[in-house]
């Protein structure tokens, strides 16, 4: 009871905060209700990325720092090649040069580094980062494309009964929101019930038993990276079709960090919950109560959007380190 | 090398323990020495200075913070520059409020200040390392940006919130040409690392060593994790944020809020895993490589009659950084560093087989 006193604590404050606006009247319920659903869509494309993070991390124990610049090459990939030929052909090519990277990155950086600490692999994979980054950019360019997966960007209007001017929502941010599902769904069946998948998880569970059970460890990696790389193939494209394909995607991945320690490294439905709590917690934060921390301290503008995350993570890390769902391996000093 | 240490004995624990035991290398050290005072200043060009030397000292600078930090104590760390940017303001807000003061006295309180915000944000490592270490300090990389993009206090109440500041005079000398800078910033770096030199081999260095190398025996053994970290990280902080303060007046002069961003943290740990984690000597090697292969990139091309554009000659150096990243992790985890104490043990052998 003690060990949760913090937590629930902090849960608390973050629930409080959250219900703030709306019990204090600040904001009309519909507006608020608005940013709720944009905190959400937000938080699917953050879950999406922070997927490929959690896969990588369960099977291989690797704290892929490169999954951003995974997301960035596929999506340039794919929207450079759907310049040529339809999407779906793109799409296909784009998983195809994920699986070679995967491949590839296996050959060259894991199995050599195979047994090291895990912040050297950190490292490793932010050169593997820092190279994605230069090669996509060499290879596909560096200025803004478009993907353009057909989807009506008009806003709907629902509830307009119930909130007086009722409340918009984007019908891709719906999309994504379905996309993001359908492919939790995908992986979870994968994960369960298929041999691969058991052998994932073994290998998830415990390296050198499932080694001694003659699971190859090698051809696992390769798939999980794969796996990783398909996620980073549909995360670009939402993305892409939302934000336009750029290289800032690289960097807004680095938000997926905090989401993986808020959901615990080891826990797909963390990844998932995570994103969403991340994604509306800095949208409230950003709206609600940017405006009155700049008045109170007469800031020169908001955008504490762009440090929510990161703080609400480094909280959770003192008094929760195995985040919301993950198992308790964290080395205590 | 081309010289034997033959003949050479140590005969009291004093000689044993100099920081350059063998004659010919403290020569060797007294003659680089005097060439970069004295050499340098007359071969150099105002450009050279510029884009190379100069930065190449102050980052060579910032990199040994980072890497007593991370290679020596072995808590990770990709928010460094934001503890250069809390030296750079801290400076510039004791030069803006504080009439008449000497440069090299707001240097040391920058970084004072510095290391009093490392320690604050170094207070993680005593629960969590590694990776969780690594999200602690991009917390305050992305809270500091923000702190000082968004304060108006910070950058003196400008509307463009962006700083800049007056030629530094230091006892009525000005600092007003590329080789006058080169030369104080040769002084600050040097009095510094020899600093540095002297801690890692002293109680606190080994300290820190033993909590990189397994912090539960170092426990066991007598020493503080939490006094280890928290120097670690206070010590590393100071050279950073005085690194940082250095940048701002010296180098850059004027910079925009986002002038120490986490590219600048990147890079500063890609320099010390190329130069050498743990080595002094590492840092400069990996400083001068970060900052002259862009530049590097830029020229050769333009000779050879291929110039390349802006872009490409960028994305190429982060190609390269990014391989040799991972070509030295797996290869030589010990980078240049290592590779020279090779080539210098191999030399001090050649032409003889043993």
């Amino acid at each position: 009871m003690k060990r949760h006193l913090p937590v629930m604590i902090l849960c608390t404050a973050l629930v409080a905060g959250l219900a703030a606006p709306l019990a204090t009247g600040a904001s009309a319920p519909g507006f608020y209700m608005e940013v709720l659903f944009g905190g959400l869509a937000a938080g699917v494309l953050y879950s999406l990325v922070a997927l490929g993070f959690v896969l990588i991390f369960k099977a291989s124990g690797v704290f892929n720092f490169a999954q951003g610049s995974m997301v960035l090459f596929a999506a340039l990939s794919v929207a450079r090649m759907a310049e040529v030929m339809p999407l779906w052909l793109a799409a296909m090519l784009g998983v195809g040069v994920m699986v070679l990277l995967a491949i590839l990155i296996e050959r060259l950086v894991l199995r050599p580094l195979v047994n090291q600490e895990g912040v050297v692999l950190l490292m490793a994979t932010l050169g593997v980062s820092y190279f994605l980054d230069g090669f996509g950019q060499s290879v596909w360019g560096s200025d803004i494309y478009e993907i353009n997966l057909g989807l009506p960007k008009a806003p709907v209007m629902i509830l307009g009964n119930l909130f007086k001017g009722g409340i918009l929502i984007n019908k891709d941010d719906v999309a994504a929101a379905v996309v993001a599902l359908l492919l939790v769904t995908a992986l979870a069946l994968f994960f369960q019930k298929t041999a691969t998948g058991r052998a994932l998880r073994a290998v998830a569970d415990d390296h050198q038993a499932a080694q001694s059970i003659g699971i190859p460890l090698n051809r696992i990696w390769v798939i999980v990276w794969s796996v990783a790389g398909i996620v980073a193939v549909v995360a670009g494209m939402v993305w892409g079709s939302k934000l336009g394909v750029q290289f800032s995607i690289s960097q807004v991945a680095l938000k997926a960090l905090p989401v993986v320690i808020l959901g615990g490294f080891t826990s797909i439905p963390g990844a998932i919950l995570g994103g969403l709590i991340i994604g509306v917690g800095e949208k409230m934060a950003e709206i609600f109560l940017g405006p009155l921390m700049v008045r109170t301290f007469d800031l020169a503008g908001g955008g504490i959007e762009n440090w929510f995350a990161y703080v609400l993570a480094l909280l959770f890390l003192l008094v929760r380190p195995e985040g919301l769902f993950g198992e308790r391996i964290i080395d205590r000093v | 090398m081309f010289y034997r240490e033959n003949g050479q004995f140590k005969s009291s624990y004093r000689q044993d323990e100099a920081l350059l035991p063998i004659l010919q290398d403290r020569i060797f050290m007294l003659a680089l020495l005097a060439f970069a005072v004295v050499g340098v200043p007359f071969l150099a060009s105002d450009y050279l200075f510029l884009s190379i030397i100069n930065p190449f000292l102050i980052m060579a600078l910032a990199a040994l913070g980072l890497n007593l930090l991370v290679g020596y104590c072995g808590q990770i760390s990709i928010g460094h520059a934001a503890f250069m940017s809390v030296g750079a303001y801290a400076a510039y807000n004791l030069m803006l409020r504080v009439p008449n003061l000497n440069f090299l006295v707001a240097l040391v309180l920058a970084g004072l200040i510095a290391a009093a915000v490392g320690i604050l944000f170094g207070m993680p490592s005593l629960r969590i390392k590694g990776l969780y270490l690594a999200v602690a300090t991009l917390a305050a990389q992305f809270f500091i940006d923000w702190l000082f993009a968004r304060v108006k206090w910070f950058t003196g109440y400008e509307s463009s919130g962006s700083v800049s500041t007056p030629v530094l005079s230091l006892f009525g000398w000005p600092l007003d040409s590329p080789a006058r800078k080169y030369l104080f910033l040769l002084a600050v770096v040097a009095v510094f690392t020899l600093l540095a030199k002297n801690l890692v081999r002293g109680h606190i260095g080994r300290a820190w060593m033993a909590i990189r190398d397994m912090d539960v025996a170092a426990e066991v053994i007598g020493i503080r994790p939490v006094y280890a970290k928290l120097t670690a990280f206070a010590v590393s902080s100071f050279y950073v944020g005085v690194a940082g303060a250095l940048w701002g007046f010296v180098y850059l002069g004027s910079w925009e809020p986002l002038a120490f961003n986490i590219t600048v943290s990147l890079n500063l740990l890609f320099m010390i895993i190329i130069g050498g984690m743990g080595s002094i000597l590492g840092s400069f090697f990996g400083a001068l490589f970060i900052v002259a292969l862009p530049i590097v990139l830029d020229r050769v091309p333009a000779w050879l009659g291929a110039p390349l554009s802006t872009a490409t000659a960028s994305h190429l150096a982060s190609m390269i950084f990014g391989a040799l990243i991972v070509f030295f992790l797996i290869v030589e985890p010990h980078g240049l560093a290592r590779l020279w104490a090779i080539g210098k043990e191999k030399l001090r052998l050649w032409p003889f087989p043993h």
